[in-house]
């Protein structure tokens, strides 16, 4: 009776931690610009690696693999802020830098600035 | 001392955890390989209050479980946002980055504060400068709701800054 109420449960949790992965990834094609894609991208980093490790938990049954389940679940929060923050960060360090005194950051100008730069690069890379 | 022990134990239990194998030599090669750890940690100076915040022990699986529920709900939002039809996602996106002071003093404080920003997605601490954190936000609204310092609040409430020994 608990065996298939566990194993209904995490299919359950195995299913909607799909969706918000394919959320996370539909997001990060329509996110507008290179910091909001990244928002998109921390769906994945939390709940959806939660519900999708937690699924397997479930089902793993008290043995080695709860444990190391619970190990990866443990140091993907630990590292996923660190590689948000290190994109972030480098993204500061480059062109894509924030605006210091604007509040507001969509600029549509840089946006169609850099646009053109890809389209002449992808251009070149057909002609080699 | 306590801080060697508890980095000797955490370790201890991250390899049995992990190897599965209980034969007198491969315990005895798990033995060598964390006794080496800490002796590298050592000769690194990392061994301490920081890398082994004992006295927050107690506290912090509240922190965690509000954490948690916190970034339940910005989950929610943000997976919102990206279903929305493309006129209400111009809409209702509107991204904004701010510097945020924070008046929490000392390493471990900042950076449990900076990485539970990041953490919760909508908000992306960028950079720490001084008292000033640089937050990139999705919308304006989770920016406010940092300003109100209801996190900041809470990490504070940890007693981050008290040394216990």
């Amino acid at each position: 009776m608990i065996e298939s109420v566990l194993v209904v449960v995490s299919g359950l949790a195995l299913a909607l931690g799909c969706f918000f992965m394919v959320s996370g990834a539909v997001g990060l094609l329509r996110f507008p610009d290179f910091y909001t894609r990244m928002h998109a991208a921390g769906i994945t980093d939390t709940l959806a690696t939660f519900l999708i490790v937690g699924g397997l938990m479930l089902i793993a049954g008290w043995s080695l693999a709860l444990f190391k389940l619970g190990l990866i679940l443990l140091f993907i929060f630990f590292t996923s802020p660190t590689a948000s923050h290190a994109l972030a960060k480098s993204a500061q360090h480059s062109e894509l830098r924030l605006a210091e005194s604007r509040a507001q950051y969509p600029e549509p100008a840089a946006v169609a600035a850099v646009e053109p730069e890809i389209a002449v690069a992808a251009d070149t890379a057909d002609r080699i | 001392m306590r801080y060697t022990i508890s980095l000797f134990a955490v370790l201890a239990f991250i390899w049995l955890a992990n190897s599965g194998h209980y034969s007198p030599l491969l315990l005895g090669f798990g033995l060598l390989s964390v006794v080496f750890v800490v002796f590298v940690a050592h000769r690194m100076n990392i061994v301490d209050s920081d890398s082994q915040p004992l006295h927050l022990l107690l506290a912090l699986p509240g922190y965690y479980w509000w954490l948690f529920r916190k970034i339940l709900r910005s989950n929610l939002e943000v997976v919102a946002c990206v279903w929305r039809g493309s006129k209400s996602l111009k809409v209702s996106l509107k991204p904004a980055s701010a510097r945020i002071t924070t008046s929490l003093r000392g390493d471990l404080a900042r950076a449990l504060y900076a990485n539970s920003i990041t953490l919760t997605p909508g908000t992306v601490a960028v950079d720490i400068d001084g008292d000033e954190i640089l937050v990139h936000a999705l919308t304006a609204d989770s920016l406010e709701d940092l300003r109100r310092g209801e996190m900041e609040a809470r990490i504070n409430g940890l007693g981050v800054l008290k040394k216990s020994c």
